[in-house]
């Protein structure tokens, strides 16, 4: 099963920079993520300053850039990975966040997960 | 927002989930340590069992692998001292350390998780064992698969299964296995039997010329992982890449290989638009990867080239038939299999013209290696078919559709030769 994460938190709170050692325990966990084959793809986003969104409301479509002020939670990063059930990508995401518990003080966020569907199989009836 | 938190405790489902992703290098590492795949499997379950009595109520801990690691070494310990289990690779290790028992920590085991794993490996392919022996090890442990799940891939039953890896692991111990230290040149040729081990389960789980449970198709994605696990492991290894180029290429088709009824679609009559655009992706890269590490292509790299002629091909009609055609001939060439040259007459025949397929067709009628291989009438009953000889290709369809074990290639066979 394929699943992406999100890992999500607020922009606007003040947590500083992400701290070195977080970097290192991030990389330790994609080296474990390679080595036990569930990691297929990740990757960072930028700041929301440098995006826009871009909305249809009320039958007329809107461009917005960014920051997008009013989110409360804004993805920072994404990952896929591949599992054999939905509980492995449960504590691969516990794992992401008990990193950022151990290493990047009073940062808070989410990390969301949502299945990829890419054989018919996958696709619920 | 209607969600269920979980509570400290850690329900059946998500031990197992941490078990999945640790029993691999948990074992890889205890194998170093007690250098004994037999006894490595059973100190890992050992810790698994711990994990079941304490973490439903104390929860799972914040490193479970390291929890893990520990709970097996202390078993280990425990039952040297104990001496319940003076066995040979007890022996090895005592006499290795001149006579003192040292387990290393679980700092070292952690720095060693390639090399470890990479040594599961080469033991679960281990030139003592059985084809058979070699994907039920490997897919026990290395893929962390149960045995049930096992026996349901191969459509065996759970006790053979058993039976088999017990015999296994014997054969191991009696070869000392795990006691080895393989140079440069036998790491190539183990490396070698470890793709050969994975692209069998690979094919296993596409090819599926009998049954139709769904493990099969999931063998796939097993296969998939361990070319995954194995080009982290071996990054500068051209023909890693090529095989995982290979696998993810042809499992991009696994969707439009069937139809509503599940009869098989032939590859130039899919609808392009169900091959899975991450699969292609990902194989295109892995076959660039394979592409720039190696000068002289290995088979699976050639093999993942001529796949990627079919992914890059918008259809059918837009196939660069010439590059696939020599492409066969190169792999053909170091190959020596006959069923290349099956493979390369269809490309003549779609480059050039039926009739220069079936000049190469022709020298391969008589070949012994090729009785039975229902393709070689199949592709012989297309070619003259389209050249017009309708009698020759209806008699070539019906002795392919007596030759094949696959009931519905058998109705798609029949039906050809009536239309011939």
């Amino acid at each position: 099963m394929r699943f992406m994460t999100f890992i999500k938190s607020d922009e606007s709170m003040p947590y500083g920079p992400p701290p070195p050692s977080l970097f290192e325990a991030m990389g330790q966990y994609a080296m474990e993520g390679a080595v036990n084959g569930t990691l297929v793809e990740q990757g960072g986003l930028g700041s929301s300053e440098q995006g826009a969104i871009v909305s249809l409301a009320d039958g007329s479509i809107t461009t917005h850039d960014g920051p997008f002020t009013e989110a409360k939670e804004l993805i920072g990063g994404y990952a896929v990975i591949e599992v054999r059930s939905k509980d492995e990508a449960i504590e691969l995401a516990r794992r992401l966040l008990q990193i950022h518990l151990d290493n990047w003080p009073g940062w808070e966020g989410s990390c969301e997960v949502r299945q990829l569907f890419v054989n018919p199989v996958d696709v619920p009836a | 927002m209607s969600e269920q938190s979980t509570p400290a405790g850690a329900a059946n489902g998500a031990i197992e989930a941490v078990w999945r992703l640790e029993s691999t290098r948990l074992i890889a590492a205890l194998v170093r340590i007690v250098r004994d795949v037999g006894m490595a499997e059973d100190l890992a379950q050992d810790a698994l069992v711990a994990a079941l009595a304490q973490w439903p109520t104390d929860g799972i801990p914040n490193n479970p692998g390291a929890w893990l690691m520990t709970a097996a070494k202390r078993r280990a310990i425990d039952q040297f001292r104990q001496g319940e289990r003076r066995d040979r690779s007890y022996i090895a290790i005592a006499r290795d350390q001149a006579g003192e028992v040292i387990v290393p920590d679980f700092t070292s085991a952690l720095d060693h998780v390639e090399d470890d794993v990479l040594r599961l490996m080469f033991v679960c392919c281990h030139p003592s064992l059985t084809t058979d022996a070699q994907t039920t090890l490997t897919l026990k442990l290395v893929g962390g698969l149960t045995t049930r799940e096992i026996a349901r891939s191969f459509l065996s039953t759970e006790a053979t299964i058993a039976q088999r890896v017990v015999r296994a692991k014997r054969t191991l111990a009696d070869a000392r296995a795990a006691l080895e230290e393989p140079d440069a040149a036998e790491r190539r040729e183990r490396l070698a039997a470890v793709l050969v081990v994975v692209y069998l389960l690979f094919n296993e789980g596409y090819s599926a010329t009998t049954g139709d449970d769904w493990m099969r198709p999931a063998l796939c994605d097993e296969a998939i992982r361990l070319g995954r696990i194995l080009a982290a492991l071996v990054p500068n290894d051209a023909e890693v890449h090529g095989l995982s180029a290979l696998m993810e290429l042809q499992a991009s088709r696994l969707g439009a290989r069937t139809g509503e009824d599940g009869e098989p679609v032939l590859l130039l009559d899919q609808d392009r638009s169900r091959w899975d655009p991450t699969h292609v992706r990902r194989g295109l890269a892995a076959l660039d990867r394979a592409e720039t590490l190696g000068a002289d292509p290995g088979q699976y790299t050639l093999q993942a080239a001529i796949a990627a002629c079919h992914a890059r091909a918008r259809s059918a009609e837009a196939t660069d038939w010439v590059r696939i055609a020599s492409l066969y001939e190169q792999l053909a060439r170091i190959s020596g299999s006959p069923v290349v040259e099956v493979n390369r007459a269809v490309a003549l025949s779609m480059a050039y013209g039926p009739s220069a397929g079936l000049t190469l067709i022709d020298q391969l009628v008589d070949l012994p290696a090729l009785r039975g291989y229902h393709l070689l009438p199949s592709v012989r009953g297309d070619l003259l078919d389209k050249l017009g000889r309708r009698d020759e290709a209806r008699a070539e369809f019906e002795r392919a559709a007596a030759m094949t074990k696959n009931s519905r290639e058998r109705a798609l066979l029949l039906e050809r030769a009536a239309r011939s």
